[in-house]
């Protein structure tokens, strides 16, 4: 294993971990500028995640071991999707372990966690949530997977590096079918980061939270953990969404030059990017779970006919 | 070859073995009662026989095929046997699972339950030589009597709570399906021996099938074998038949004894008949995916957790079938590498569904001893009185929901990277339906996701919700040693592909021409890459390193900055403090989304309380449409048929004898 890509590799997390609650911080900014609030600071979250910290855990007294573990769980399995995940360069060691296939795996894995966890004390509000993040879930998966497949059928490959590289390294071609893709890929992160218009994360109201009910008896250095999972998984998908539909910026080379101009691309991005969710999540009203399906089959239709577009106009017949 | 010289043959050794199980379970017979004997003893020696099957499947694995003519049968019908590299992959399966599943049969069997433990170790015992039989049987009549034998002796494990009426009905239903399939199957074998007399494999391997022939006698088999695997609409005795059984039983059912209608079919499509017409391949895909996503539809809303994973058997088969018609239609049109891939797929798929649907199984045997419910609104919170089932439960969960790192994942990560090739597929139509279909893998494998968090989460977490649960004991030594066998197989399948995909590729070779470890990258053992790394690879090794890195990085940096300090609290719950553990989310109410979403596939009905009840009562039962489809019409139609012949029936035995005179005369006129 090359040391280079090894350290890059490391980089990748560390910056990872850093940025992630940057990017929430800079999202509630944004939202808070949008809606004529005044702005808490963009260190915020690690404020947030700091007091957490400190704070002790108070666990129910019938919360099992399983309840403890699965907040590391989540938070391994997001450092794990930040590791394969190309946003410095597309050589990294580590990106060889998981595809795009086994990516929608890992996030599968945990939130299968997360929602035992939420069953785990038995209150009626986290087998709730777990439910409706589990109903969230088989419903985005698919969806998801769609738009992987519109990727990979472009790019011949399932690989993450290779799909990267063959969609910025080649010549430029417009392809239709990634823009529904892209329409569909936003629609599936919105519902699967737990925000508006499927879940309100700033919200405690009993009838429409999800992700907030499964981890209403989280506290302490769980609760940290869970968060800043939670932020890693956001960061995750804006560096995905970047990857599949704007990877240019991401060198192939491990080079100190390649990732000079790598980090200030992938900054401006993640910037654009959380103004664009803030921006929506400021436009758009939380809607009823159930019409979360509806909004959901939408996506999956336009991944479908992403698909379908890329089969009928762009490969050479 | 005789069978006495002890040279190291693995077809010898693997008839002795299934004769050593026959003797294990006679032995039952001389104390039947005696739990001790025949739980400590017997089971044990069963166990270990089968790990002995399995040694001998793996070093059969590459041989030579060899076969054997036995001079028992009818006279000029001796019985054909021989282990390939097709048969060897199954005795392997049914002798690794069984392995794990007669060691937790051992300490599972209590006096007084049902039937005798002795019988039932004989039945259990002739049910495990019967399934090795029938993968090595080499002619349609020894492989017909083993099928039956199969299908009688796990009838009689079915019943064996014969005084609950609901058993019996289930164990009817079973039979008559299983008997209507094997008519299927004995016409398909009509068909394949073309005229010639001869039933011996190798005999219809070398005939030649005109177009229509070979259709007929191909979706004769799918009909046949899909009725034992539980194929829609054939699956209807699946959810009755599994649940009803002892636990060691219905893991049996669910996690071997399907895989030998698998075998069955894959030894007539593949090896008897050269399938090689890609439309036959585009209705088995159908059939599997339908098939799969009704079973795990139905799977979200039981609330009996046996039949939760009867159903989810019956998705688990429909992703099999998925990947044997994707490898039909890859082999029509004569792309074997991918065919391989497909093939690869579903072959892992049959190993891993055995170990992880097995275990779970066991998982529900071993919480229904502990409490004696098998309904999930009656259960809850175990995971405190049993770690142990709960953990391993856990493997198996994950695996089910096929989930990285597990073997579950392994199987449907390759069957969807065959599907990423159907846009190379040179018909028009099909390449454009096939990713819609991969769409429906997907969606059954998050669903399966959804019912696997139900059952786990309904079981063991949160909290009781019957008192009696408080008293709940863990399995025993010997029953934690079944599980652990099972779920470290779930492990071993999902940590090791490139190795299994290697020790499986003859089997692969043998049904497609082709075998996948030579297109395998080889560059690292850890790394599954098929066809070529660049376009796609998993690693779940590293996979699991990285994990467990992070885990304790993060468990170990949380305690190094900051504290360890707990408090224990009563639960939060938004501060409502009456909570109790009626209010926890029911298996009806983690049903609800499914039942909303998926409305049209129900038949429902629905009792609602009116708000001046005093006692409200909320019921809901959910059914199967095909039943009153299909089924019931049938049933009508049979009904209607037998009373047009109950005039012939007067009781008396002159009469009687009267029918069988004229139909002599009959014949004699006829036939001379």
């Amino acid at each position: 294993m090359n040391p280079a890509a090894l350290t890059l590799q490391l980089l990748e997390l560390v910056m990872a971990l850093l940025l992630a609650p940057l990017l929430m911080g800079w999202v509630n900014q944004c939202r808070a500028w949008t809606q004529n609030r005044k702005a808490p600071p963009i260190t915020q979250p690690f404020r947030l995640l700091a007091k957490l910290f400190e704070k002790d855990v108070v666990l129910a007294y019938n919360a099992s071991s399983l309840f403890r573990f699965v907040p590391y769980m989540l938070f391994a399995c997001m450092a794990l999707v930040c590791v394969i995940v190309p946003v410095l360069s597309t050589d990294l060691p580590f990106s060889p372990a998981a595809d795009v296939i086994a990516l929608v795996g890992i996030f599968a894995l945990a939130r299968l966690f997360i929602a035992l966890a939420g069953m785990d004390v038995g209150t009626a509000f986290g087998g709730l949530g777990s439910r409706r993040e589990m109903l969230i879930g088989f419903l985005a998966e698919p969806a998801l997977l769609m738009v992987f497949f519109t990727a990979s059928l472009i790019s011949r490959s399932t690989a993450l590096p290779t799909i990267v590289e063959s969609l910025a390294h080649r010549e430029f071609v417009i392809y239709p079918s990634l823009a529904f893709a892209g329409v569909a890929f936003i629609l599936v992160s919105l519902a699967e980061n737990a925000r508006i218009p499927v879940d309100n994360p700033t919200t405690h109201l009993e009838l429409t939270m999800i992700h907030e009910a499964m981890i209403l008896e989280y506290s302490g250095r769980h609760l940290a953990l869970i968060e800043w999972a939670a932020a890693l998984k956001l960061y995750a998908y804006f560096s995905l969404g970047f990857g599949l539909f704007f990877p240019w910026g991401i060198p192939q080379g491990t080079g100190v030059g390649n990732v000079a101009m790598a980090l200030p691309a992938l900054l401006l991005k993640l910037a654009a990017g959380g103004f664009l969710l803030a921006l929506i999540e400021t436009l758009s009203a939380k809607m009823r779970v159930f019409r979360a399906p509806e909004f959901l089959g939408m996506a999956f239709l336009l991944a479908v006919i992403g698909m379908l577009v890329h089969m009928l106009l762009e490969v050479p017949a | 070859m005789s069978l006495l010289s002890f040279t190291p043959n693995p077809l010898a050794w693997a008839v002795s073995i299934a004769l050593a199980w026959g003797a294990v379970g006679l032995a039952g017979l001389a104390a039947p009662r005696n739990v001790g004997y025949v739980g400590r003893v017997l089971f044990p020696i069963g166990a270990v026989l089968a790990v002995g099957l399995a040694v001998v499947a793996l070093s059969a694995l590459g041989g030579a095929p060899q076969s054997v003519v036995l001079p028992i049968g009818l006279p000029q019908l001796p019985f054909h046997l021989r282990i390939d590299a097709l048969s060897a992959f199954f005795l392997l399966l049914i002798g690794a699972v069984g392995a794990g599943i007669s060691i937790y049969a051992a300490g599972y069997f209590r006096p007084g339950e049902g039937t005798p433990a002795g019988l039932q170790c004989l039945l259990y015992h002739v049910f495990l030589a019967s399934m090795a039989l029938v993968v090595m049987a080499d002619d349609g009549y020894s492989f017909m009597v083993a099928w039956e034998t199969m299908a009688l002796s796990s009838f009689f494990l079915v019943t064996s709570d014969h005084r609950h009426a609901e058993v019996r009905r289930a164990g009817y239903l079973y039979l008559l399906v299983a008997h209507v399939g094997a008519i299927a199957i004995l016409l398909a074998f009509g068909i394949l021996q073309n005229g010639t007399g001869d039933y011996a494999f190798a005999n219809m391997r070398a005939q030649h099938h005109g177009g229509a022939w070979a259709a007929a006698a191909f979706f004769l088999a799918l009909f046949g074998f899909g009725a034992k695997a539980g194929l829609l609409p054939l699956h209807i005795w699946l959810p009755e038949a599994h649940p009803a059984a002892p636990s060691p039983v219905s893991a049996m059912m669910s996690g071997v004894m399907l895989k030998t209608a698998v075998y069955g079919f894959l030894r007539v499509a593949f090896d008897l008949l050269h399938a090689t017409v890609w439309w036959w391949g585009v209705v088995v895909l159908a059939f599997g995916l339908s098939t799969a996503l009704y079973g795990v539809i139905f799977s979200a809303v039981q609330s009996d957790m046996k039949r939760l994973l009867a159903y989810s058997s019956i998705e688990n088969i429909g992703i099999l079938f998925v990947g044997i018609g994707l490898a039909i239609v890859f082999h029509g049109f004569d792309m074997k590498v991918l065919a391989a891939l497909a093939m690869t797929a579903a072959l892992y798929h049959c190993l891993s569904h055995a170990s992880f649907k097995s275990l779970l199984f066991l998982c529900t045997g071993a919480v229904l001893h502990a409490t004696h419910e098998r309904s999930l609104g009656k259960l809850g919170g175990l995971i405190h009185r049993m770690p142990w089932v709960a953990w391993l439960a856990l493997i198996g969960v994950i695996a089910s929901a096929g989930l990285p790192p597990l073997n579950g994942f392994v199987s449907e990560w390759l069957l969807l990277q065959s599907f990423l090739f159907t846009p190379q597929l040179p018909h028009g139509y099909i390449h454009m339906f096939m990713p819609l279909a991969a769409a429906g893998v997907v969606l059954t494998a998050a669903l399966a996701g959804y019912v696997m968090v139900k059952f786990f989460g309904v079981i063991f977490l949160g909290q009781p919700r019957e008192e009696k649960l408080d008293e709940a004991r863990d399995a025993g030594t010997l029953e934690r040693i079944g599980l652990v066998w099972l779920a470290s197989l779930c492990v071993t399948l999902g940590l090791f592909p490139v190795q299994v995909i290697g020790m499986i590729d003859s089997a692969t070779t043998l049904l497609v021409g082709r075998g996948l470890g030579k297109a395998l990258d080889t560059r690292a053992w850890w790394l599954l890459a098929p066809i070529s790394a660049d376009r796609a690879s998993y690693s779940p090794a590293l996979f699991l390193i990285v994990i467990a890195i992070a885990l304790a990085l993060g468990f170990l940096g949380v305690r190094a900055f900051y504290h360890h300090r707990t408090r224990q609290g009563p639960p939060w719950g938004c501060g409502f403090p009456l909570l109790n553990p009626r209010m926890q989310d029911t298996a009806e109410g983690f049903g609800q989304p499914i039942r909303e979403i998926f409305q049209p596939f129900f038949r429902m009905r629905r009792e609602l309380p009116s708000p001046f009840d005093a006692q409200p009562r909320y019921r809901v039962t959910v059914e199967d449409h095909l039943w009153y489809w299909l089924y019931l019409p049938i049933a009508k139609a049979a009904e209607f048929g037998t009373r047009l012949v109950t005039p012939l029936q007067q009781g008396r035995i002159g009469i009687y004898l009267l029918y069988s005179f004229c139909t002599l005369l009959l014949l004699l006129m006829f036939v001379r």
